[in-house]
């Protein structure tokens, strides 16, 4: 809402200035977005009358016109402009001025003629966007007056947003009555002007849904003056609040709807097919509007119609057709109340937001309609004369909105505020805000106002208390502490956890977007289904994600292309699954890696990272669960990773997640030339961590065995190290495999793996025969297991 | 009495001064050692001449070879101390490093800003006693709307420009459903944050299709306008560590009723007014009020016992304030020239 604050002001008397009324008006919820001045400050631009015009002598399309500027003072000016006539009275920019552009007006020889000064068009002041002519004082304007004071441009425009159950205060009225509320100041006047009929024209009213329009005044004007002109004042006023001058007809009623906040509409009556209905639209039913859009009517949208069809969408824009135009004769002033609840959500389904729609969505005081048909008469007869009939009401009682009491309860007033208003206090409020109070019980009775919407329950009126009282003058309570529940399961490992250690093993974490680009999705998951977005901003956000991977691949290549060449990243976030018509939300931790495992440095040789590398970063997640060992890594090949360094990762037996290198394909897709390494794990997986159970350190001796052997290349180290573990048992304190050899002195389809093994009784000191006897039973298992030979 | 012997010792004791004197490292004193003191070393091989001597010379010579030997190894103790010595400099010498050279292997990287905004504010709101909930990112419109408050068409909807994903199944807008979610599965006293990821169909220069918000809720039977003022104070001021000043301005939203936005005095002028707060001094960081009695209606909670309030703040704003971050649209490009500064 964008108001003029000395039109405010003229409605109501304020102690404040603009700085404090813009204070007040923040501090209750009428949040002010800007102040910004009516105008530009204009010095040496005044008000000039022509008195005289001449061709000019030299050339065509200039005249010399003289103007008088007060008294007995008079310029000859030069001007072009199609509308200059004497008579006229229109801005004269003096020699000396500095117009809004920046242009210097000096005296000067046009053609030969001297010009002393510029008569200036609305654009060159800055006060509108119409430059193809003069602009046009009123004949009254006082030549010689400065601009500046008589179209009052030291006046400020003040922007608010508004919430929207504040539809009462769209109008300056609105904004008056808010004050008056705020401060306990009043209105100054009581009541609007109207105009008695003077004529028996008139029209029919049908009203044929009640509960969608439960009232409708229709006026008919005849004869109206088509060479009338909307006043200055009132056009800079329209242009103040944001509306453009179009015709008379059209500014008095968007005047009306600025200034006391009821939409108008007025209809050619020459277009009129006998009567206006007020109806639900028919199906498919067809209507051109006035901003040149056609439209196909859905039957639950109400619409003004004539008997021959529909004329216009209640509330929202008139017809083509019937509009007013240069022609016009004879107009039907509309003013009507429009229910709320039917206007919701109709002009978004035709794409349209006007400011009628904007408040009849919000609510329209129902009492105003005949007031407003009154006040436009009133304002078009000095404008445009003509002959108004009788002011034709539609009204069905029954269906308009009923402002019942509200009570509010003085012991939940203490309750939800946290303060004790003093009685007096209370009642002051409520009777600036409610249309009438009681007080009985402890109990005040409030009837709101026909025009506040919002005020219904009891609360509502305790937020009034509230809001008019101050939210600033409300204490702040220390906070209670009460550890009713502390949600800190120790078996529970903190996602943060997690992520704390990737962050300690050189990751970044990054946060990317849920919908993700479906060409990426469907190359690393072909046979997945996911969910798409109805309204997607952009092809490349359009599917829910069901992997963190296409999210970290288009981060890894943004950052390759920004010449970051080491790049560890990972995400801690949700992906979406289509089951069985519902989704099923899963929280994975992913991560990224391309480029050198550490930072470049003197004391390490570079290379890139390798699968080995990445595991170790996934291992490190496990061993924060206390049981790493119930993780396991299975060979699988799957669309999108390269099929020999591709793994399952299982937590005992089950899929939890999966790593690998990026396919050499995709890679090339992406245009990146180092190998990329991924990991995906199921967060809920390792979102548990083992509660340590204490068992007593062994006091004998420990022995350390060494053991080399050679198997196949096939065969998984990870399936010799399960076999010697289960040959030895429990006193297998420690297994490592700490070497890997193959080349020399090995047949060329086998490899030497060797371990170490550390044994440990907890009962005694093992002696070094019972040690070979293990050792000779593992050589054993591994020869018949998997063909081992020790290697010597 | 014959001299011989003892001229013979204090020969052999001015030979070891010689030797040992000339030694110059620990190996070749232990050898001067072994050949002089050791098992057969010339001094100890003195002693078996002990008995070929007479009767009543032998208990001075045994004297004499004893003081011998003790004088020996007091010379070579003397000279391997020297030796020592001598040997931890030249190994310090040789083991002399650049100190400037950085120190081997990894580095740390970090968290996501929005991370560490989420985890200050969840340990702030867990020293106030609030647990934390989650809910799922794929709403419906009950939760995200109609529980809330917000019936079809309400003009509030036009300010959640909504992703849908099906008839009624959408990107939850805000946390709010949380609260529904919540509310229906405890009973009060309640006191919960929900942290989340949320979504708006809207990507301008101030605006990113994804960004996260907590939700708070408080339900008990006596909580009031001046607790949620109270709650609010203490939470910013904790998490600008300063003590700044709050300002709490009427508002609407339709699950709260009195609403109220909440403005901080600007961080960045201390409230004189700069670029950032546009002049004002002051800075909107959230949303809140007190429960509407329509949302109890929805969850079953019986709006005359209990009062709460809630509140929803950005998570963003606040990082951005924090961390004087300009560019919203920085926290999903993920660079790491940015994430790095964290």
């Amino acid at each position: 809402m964008i108001f003029s604050e000395n039109w405010v002001r003229q409605w109501i008397k304020l102690k404040l200035d603009t700085a404090a009324l813009v204070e007040c008006l923040t501090m209750a919820g009428l949040e002010v977005d800007s102040v910004a001045p009516a105008g530009p400050a204009l010095e040496q631009v005044v008000v000039g009358r022509i008195t005289g015009v001449t061709p000019h002598p030299q050339a065509v399309n200039l005249q010399v016109c003289a103007v008088m500027l007060g008294g007995r003072k008079s310029l000859d000016i030069v001007c072009g402009a199609p509308n200059a006539r004497v008579g006229l009275n229109a801005p004269v920019a003096l020699p000396g001025a500095i117009l809004p552009a920046g242009r210097m007006i000096e005296s000067r020889a046009i053609h030969g003629v001297m010009s002393n000064g510029m008569l200036c068009s609305a654009q060159e002041l800055n006060l509108g966007d119409e430059a193809g002519g003069l602009l046009e004082f009123d004949a009254d304007a006082r030549p010689g007056q400065t601009v500046h004071d008589y179209l009052d441009l030291g006046d400020k425009v003040i922007t608010i947003d508004l919430t929207p159950n504040r539809g009462d205060c769209l109008s300056i009225v609105g904004i008056a009555r808010e004050l008056a509320v705020l401060t306990g100041g009043r209105l100054k006047q009581a009541e609007l002007p109207g105009w008695p009929d003077e004529g028996e024209a008139h029209i029919a009213i049908a009203i044929d849904s009640p509960e969608h329009c439960p009232r409708y005044v229709g006026r008919v004007m005849k004869g109206i003056n088509r060479a009338g002109r909307t006043p200055c004042w009132m056009r800079e006023r329209l242009r103040r609040c944001g509306i453009r001058p179009i015709n008379p007809v059209v500014d008095v009623t968007n005047y009306v709807m600025l200034e006391i906040g009821q939409p108008m509409h007025a209809f050619d009556l020459d277009c009129l097919n006998q009567r206006i209905i007020v109806r639900q639209a028919k199906p498919g039913e067809a209507l051109d509007l006035l901003d040149g859009s056609s439209q196909t009517l859905r039957a639950d949208t109400l619409v003004i119609a004539d008997d021959a069809g529909a004329i216009a969408l209640a509330g929202i824009m008139g017809g083509s057709a019937s509009a007013i135009s240069a022609q016009t004769d004879s107009i039907v002033l509309e003013s009507a109340f429009f229910s709320p609840a039917t206007q919701a959500g109709q002009a978004r389904h035709y794409g349209l937001h006007t400011d009628s729609s904007h408040r009849f969505e919000r609510g329209v005081d129902p009492e105003l309609p005949m007031i407003a048909s009154g006040y436009a008469t009133s304002l078009l007869k000095g404008i445009v004369g003509g002959t108004p009939g009788p002011m034709v009401e539609a009204v069905h009682p029954d269906c308009l909105p009923k402002r019942r009491p509200v009570e509010v309860r003085r012991v939940r007033i203490d309750k939800l505020l946290g303060i004790r208003l003093p009685k007096p206090r209370i009642n002051k409020i409520l009777s600036r805000v409610g249309a009438q109070v009681q007080f009985t019980d402890a109990t005040w009775r409030v009837t709101p106002p026909s025009y506040r919407f919002d005020i219904d329950i009891e609360c509502d009126l305790i937020e009034e208390l509230a809001r008019v009282h101050g939210y600033d003058k409300f204490p702040a309570a220390t906070p209670r502490l009460d550890l009713g529940h502390l949600d800190a399961e120790e078996a529970t490992l903190n996602p943060v956890r997690l992520k704390q250690a990737l962050v300690d093993r050189g990751f970044h974490e990054a946060i990317t977007y849920s919908f993700v680009d479906p060409q990426i999705q469907d190359r690393l998951y072909p046979e997945s289904a996911s969910i798409t977005l109805q309204n997607p901003l952009a092809p490349a956000q359009s599917v829910m994600r069901i992997s963190l991977w296409p999210g970290l691949l288009q981060v890894l290549s943004t950052n390759l292309n920004r010449q970051h060449r080491r790049v560890r990243l990972f995400e801690v976030g949700k992906t979406f699954h289509p089951e069985n018509g519902e989704t099923r939300e899963i929280e994975r931790l992913s991560g990224i890696v391309s480029g050198s495992p550490w930072p470049e440095q003197w004391g390490a040789k570079a290379r890139d990272a390798d699968f080995y590398d990445v595991k170790s970063d996934v291992e490190a997640l496990f061993t924060l669960t206390g049981v790493p060992e119930t993780f396991s890594f299975h060979p699988v090949e799957r669309p999108g990773l390269h099929p020999g360094q591709s793994s399952e990762i299982q937590l005992n037996g089950k899929s939890v997640g999966s790593m690998g290198q990026l396919h050499p394909e995709l890679q090339r897709y992406f245009d990146i030339s180092q190998s990329v390494f991924l990991f995906e794990l199921d967060l809920a997986a390792i979102k548990y961590r083992k509660m340590p159970n204490y068992r007593g350190i062994s006091k004998f001796p420990a022995i350390r065995r060494d053991l080399a052997v050679v198997v196949d290349e096939g065969i998984p180290a990870r399936n010799v190290l399960n076999s010697i573990q289960n040959t030895v048992g429990e006193n297998l304190t420690n297994l490592e495999l700490f070497d890997v050899y193959r080349r020399e002195g090995i047949d060329s389809k086998r490899k030497s793996l060797a371990f170490s093994l550390t044994l440990q009784s907890y009962s005694r000191t093992l002696i070094d025969s019972e040690v070979d006897m293990i050792i000779d039973r593992v050589l054993n298992e591994l020869r018949d297991k998997y063909g081992a030979e020790l290697r010597t | 009495m014959s001299d011989l012997p003892t001229q013979e010792l204090n020969n052999i004791v001015e030979e070891i001064r010689g030797a040992v004197a000339n030694s110059d490292s620990l190996g070749s004193l232990e050898q001067l050692r072994v050949e002089f003191l050791g098992k057969r070393g010339r001094l100890t091989q003195q002693l078996k001449r002990i008995g070929t001597l007479p009767m009543a010379q032998r208990p001075d010579f045994g004297l004499a070879v004893n003081a011998a030997k003790l004088q020996a190894e007091e010379l070579i103790n003397a000279r391997r101390a020297v030796l020592t010595d001598q040997s931890i400099i030249r190994r310090l010498k040789a083991e002399n490093i650049d100190v400037t050279l950085s120190g081997r292997g990894n580095r740390p990287g970090g968290l996501h800003p929005l991370t560490r905004t989420l985890e200050r504010l969840g340990e702030i709101f867990q020293k106030m006693g609030f647990d934390t909930a989650d809910g799922p990112e794929i709403e419906d419109d009950f939760h995200n709307f109609e529980a809330l408050n917000i019936p079809p068409n309400h003009p509030a909807r036009a300010m959640h420009d909504t992703f849908y994903v099906g008839e009624s199944a959408l990107l939850r807008t805000h946390t709010s459903p949380v609260q529904i979610r919540y509310m229906r599965k405890h009973a009060p006293p309640i006191r919960v944050i929900a942290p989340g990821r949320v979504y708006r169909c809207d990507s301008d220069q101030t605006h990113t299709p994804m960004f996260h918000q907590i939700e708070g809720l408080a339900v008990d039977r006596d909580i009031s306008f001046a607790d949620l003022k109270g709650v609010l104070t203490s939470f910013l001021r904790a998490f600008f560590e300063t003590e700044l000043n709050i300002r709490l301005r009427p508002s609407y939203f339709p699950f709260t009723e009195p609403s109220a936005e909440v403005d901080i005095s600007c961080v960045f002028c201390e409230g004189s007014g700069c670029r950032v707060c546009k002049q004002s001094g002051w800075l909107e960081v959230l949303g809140c009020g007190m429960v509407h009695p329509r949302v109890y209606e929805h969850v079953g909670i019986d709006a005359e016992q209990y009062t709460g309030y809630a509140f929803g703040l950005g998570v963003e704003r606040l990082t951005m304030l924090r961390y004087g971050v300009d560019d919203l649209r920085l926290f999903f490009e993920n660079d790491l020239s940015f994430l790095k500064q964290f």
